[in-house]
């Protein structure tokens, strides 16, 4: 009898030598005479667990983890049982157990380059219901599951869809946008590595929706393995007819590319990104109009997220009202939330809206890595404000962060402990907009500029200047055009408003 | 250092690389990559080329190549390290990695090792957030890197 075992493909595995346990696992079985079928998945999603292997015994799948190179002769004399890295089976760990997962069902379970295992799992249903659809149905659809795009600004999926359905125009284009340049972000890239099929049926029914023929991924250049796993997938699902003349056969047509980016953080603001990918400049485009109306080559175009696109499928195969009644408020279905930095237990974990960003970071996440205190936390990426312990209770959603000051963005937090120095943050946030402002806005493209200068007179010392740093905030956020130079001022506001010491710290010393 | 092409190579794979992209809908970020797989940067003498292909101006080209942190206008060394710098790294004591590779190369970001063997760039996430700090060398990403990983694998392309 074979032994069936998954060791990760995920760059997170890989970037954790997931390349050579794979090898060693071969190189044993060998040794050993054992038949092995190895398959390559995606990542479950708890990465401190990487390179979590798993071995599948009576169809249930049991982990192990982090494993090293060197464990895996252990773990095959344990006979993959009793030893110090085993974990049980893998979806019994609470950690996983207690996740809802729509959007990433299929992720670490399935190798993401089967068809047929996607098929297996729910794939393609969504796609073959949706074929029965006339446009408008898709759209109520749409509009009835509540989903807001989940690249940062919210807005919802269906209506964006309804104005290039409505647009005329000769040719329109379904931008799945991959540029994930948000710190604290990973999950467009875990599910294109494990779950690419999902993003193609999404795309494909968004195409089939506001009849686009033509779609693209503008994928970062800093995942080579996501570009590697995507071509692959659009490689198989044209092999298969799931994409080309004749959607499954169907009377549509739909097809579409992988194009890489260059490492510019702008692109994946969606103008930049149109002009990334007709060649230009990253610069932003003033709206109106919008890329619905005139977007990529000034045709109809949807751009949206990775997560919402992928997000599609299952909204069609259960249908708008499974999706809808998980969440809270006017944030409607799961979100996967993905827990970075200084924490324990990091990782991709999905849930309904709703969960307090405290329950996130110290039960689910388990506090910090280093066993220190949490001192603050980033919610959003680059742009996004940072958190104090005292507004933990704040509930994960649009308009619960939005009241306290602050955003969801792509869902990234990330933790810091006790020995962040906040006054650096803001510095920080202040050089990255001066290094990745598209040059179009004085306030953004010179302001970040000025803004590092401030920062570094308040840290000699001269709390005169703090003032000049609201100011200069105030500047930013009026006169930006967009949310690189408009939201900015959020982390290094933020950074002053709740750590103050920080910004005093230098003042304090002189003084006494 | 990788050696500027020759006048003769250079057209000739240029055209071809012109040649495999005429249908794209938007090809000049998908020739600059490919120029760039090809020579390690993007020749100052392919711009006029590149230009004439496409039908646009040779100040367009230059424009869109100095736009993107990822292309090059001059040779890098034989090896490319790239350090995260963003903040979920940071928050997992990035910074102590950068200093360590800035002190054992004789460099700052963007510089090349004297024996022309590492470049340093920066690099803002590379998706590895929970398992920092991370970096990528030579387009392999590394995670969980401290002083003593990150000097055994500078070891190994220094050999
Ligand atoms: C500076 C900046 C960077 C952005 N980066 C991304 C990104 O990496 N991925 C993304 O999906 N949206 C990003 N956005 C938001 C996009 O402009 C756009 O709102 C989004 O792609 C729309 O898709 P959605 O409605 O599905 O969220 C960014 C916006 C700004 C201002
Ligand atoms: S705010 Fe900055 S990045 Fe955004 S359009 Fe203006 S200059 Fe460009
Ligand atoms: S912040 Fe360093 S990998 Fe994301």
């Amino acid at each position: 009898m074979s032994l069936k075992i998954y060791v990760p493909r995920d760059a997170a595995a890989l970037a954790a030598d997931a390349e050579k346990v794979a090898e060693a696992v071969l190189a044993e079985a060998k040794i050993r005479d054992v038949e092995v079928e190895l398959i390559r998945n995606g990542s479950r999603g708890m990465l401190w667990l990487e390179p979590l292997v798993e071995i599948e015994r009576d169809g249930i799948r049991h982990a192990f983890g982090p494993v090293a190179p060197g464990d895996v002769r252990a773990l095959f004399d344990a006979d993959w049982g009793d030893h110090a890295l085993a974990l049980g089976p893998t979806e019994e760990i609470a950690w996983f157990k207690r996740q809802t997962r729509l959007t990433f069902a299929r992720v670490g379970v399935i190798d993401p380059l089967s068809l047929d295992a996607y098929e297996a799992h729910g794939g393609l249903k969504g796609l073959r219901r949706a074929l029965g659809m006339t446009g408008a149905a898709m759209i109520d659809e749409m509009k009835e599951s509540g989903l807001r795009g989940r690249g940062g600004a919210g807005f919802p999926t269906g209506i964006k869809w309804d104005t290039v359905r409505l647009a005329e125009a000769s040719q329109k284009y379904i931008v799945a946008n991959a540029d994930e340049g948000d710190s604290g972000t990973f999950a467009d890239r875990m599910l294109m590595e494990g779950d690419p099929f999902s993003l193609i049926e999404g795309m494909a029914i968004a195409g089939i929706c506001v009849g686009a023929t033509r779609g693209y991924i503008y994928l970062r250049s800093e995942y080579p393995e996501a570009i590697h796993v995507m071509n692959e997938a659009i490689r198989i699902a044209r092999a298969r007819g799931l994409l080309g003349p004749s959607v499954l056969g169907s009377d549509f047509a739909y097809d579409m590319e992988v194009r890489v980016g260059a490492g510019a953080y702008v692109c994946g603001e969606e103008t930049s990104l149109l002009n990334s990918l007709e060649g230009k400049r990253g610069v932003v485009r003033a709206k109106p109009p919008l890329p619905a109306i005139e977007g990529f080559l000034g045709k109809p175009t949807v751009v949206n997220n990775i997560i919402s696109l992928g997000t599609v499928p299952v909204i069609f195969e259960r249908g708008a009202a499974h999706y809808r009644d998980f969440g809270l408020g006017r944030s409607r279905g799961t979100i996967p939330i993905q827990i970075a930095g200084n924490v324990k237990f990091g990782g991709l974990f999905e849930t309904a809206f709703g969960t307090s960003l405290g329950a996130l970071v110290d039960e689910i996440g388990g506090g910090t890595f280093s066993g220190r205190p949490v001192k603050a936390v980033q919610v959003g990426g680059p742009l996004g404000a940072y958190f104090p312990r005292s507004k933990f209770d704040t509930p994960f959603g649009y308009e619960e962060f939005d009241g306290e000051g602050g955003l969801i963005g792509h869902a990234g937090v990330v933790v810091f402990d006790d020995t962040a120095d906040m006054l650096g943050m803001a510095r920080f946030a202040m050089e990255f907009c001066a290094v990745e402002s598209c040059g179009k806005c004085t306030p953004c493209r010179i302001g970040a500029v000025r803004g590092v200068e401030t920062v570094d007179r308040i840290a000699r010392g001269e709390v005169e200047a703090i003032p000049l740093l609201t100011d200069l905030c105030d500047t930013m956020t009026d006169g930006s055009l967009c949310a690189l130079g408009g939201f900015t001022p959020y982390p290094v506001m933020s950074a002053l408003r709740h750590f103050p010491d920080d910004f005093h710290a230098n003042a304090k010393e002189a003084a006494e | 250092m990788p050696i500027p092409p020759a006048p003769a190579d250079l057209e000739g794979r240029l055209d071809a690389i012109l040649a495999d992209h005429a249908d794209l809908e938007g090809p000049l970020l998908p020739i600059l990559h490919a120029v760039q797989a090809e020579w390690g940067y993007v020749p100052p003498e392919a711009l006029p080329i590149i230009a004439k292909g496409l039908n646009i101006s040779r100040a367009e080209v230059h424009g869109v190549v100095s736009f993107y942190h990822d292309f090059r206008e001059a040779p890098a060394g034989r090896h490319m390290l790239k350090i995260c710098r963003a903040e979920a790294c940071q928050a997992r004591g990035g910074q102590g990695i950068e200093a360590a590779a800035k002190a054992r190369l004789g460099v700052d970001w963007h510089g090349t090792s004297k024996d022309g063997g590492v470049t340093l760039e920066p690099v803002y996430c590379l998706g590895l957030c929970a398992t920092g700090p991370a970096m990528m060398l030579d387009g392999r990403v590394v995670a969980r890197v401290d002083k003593t990983r990150l000097d055994a694998l500078l070891a190994e392309v220094e050999a």
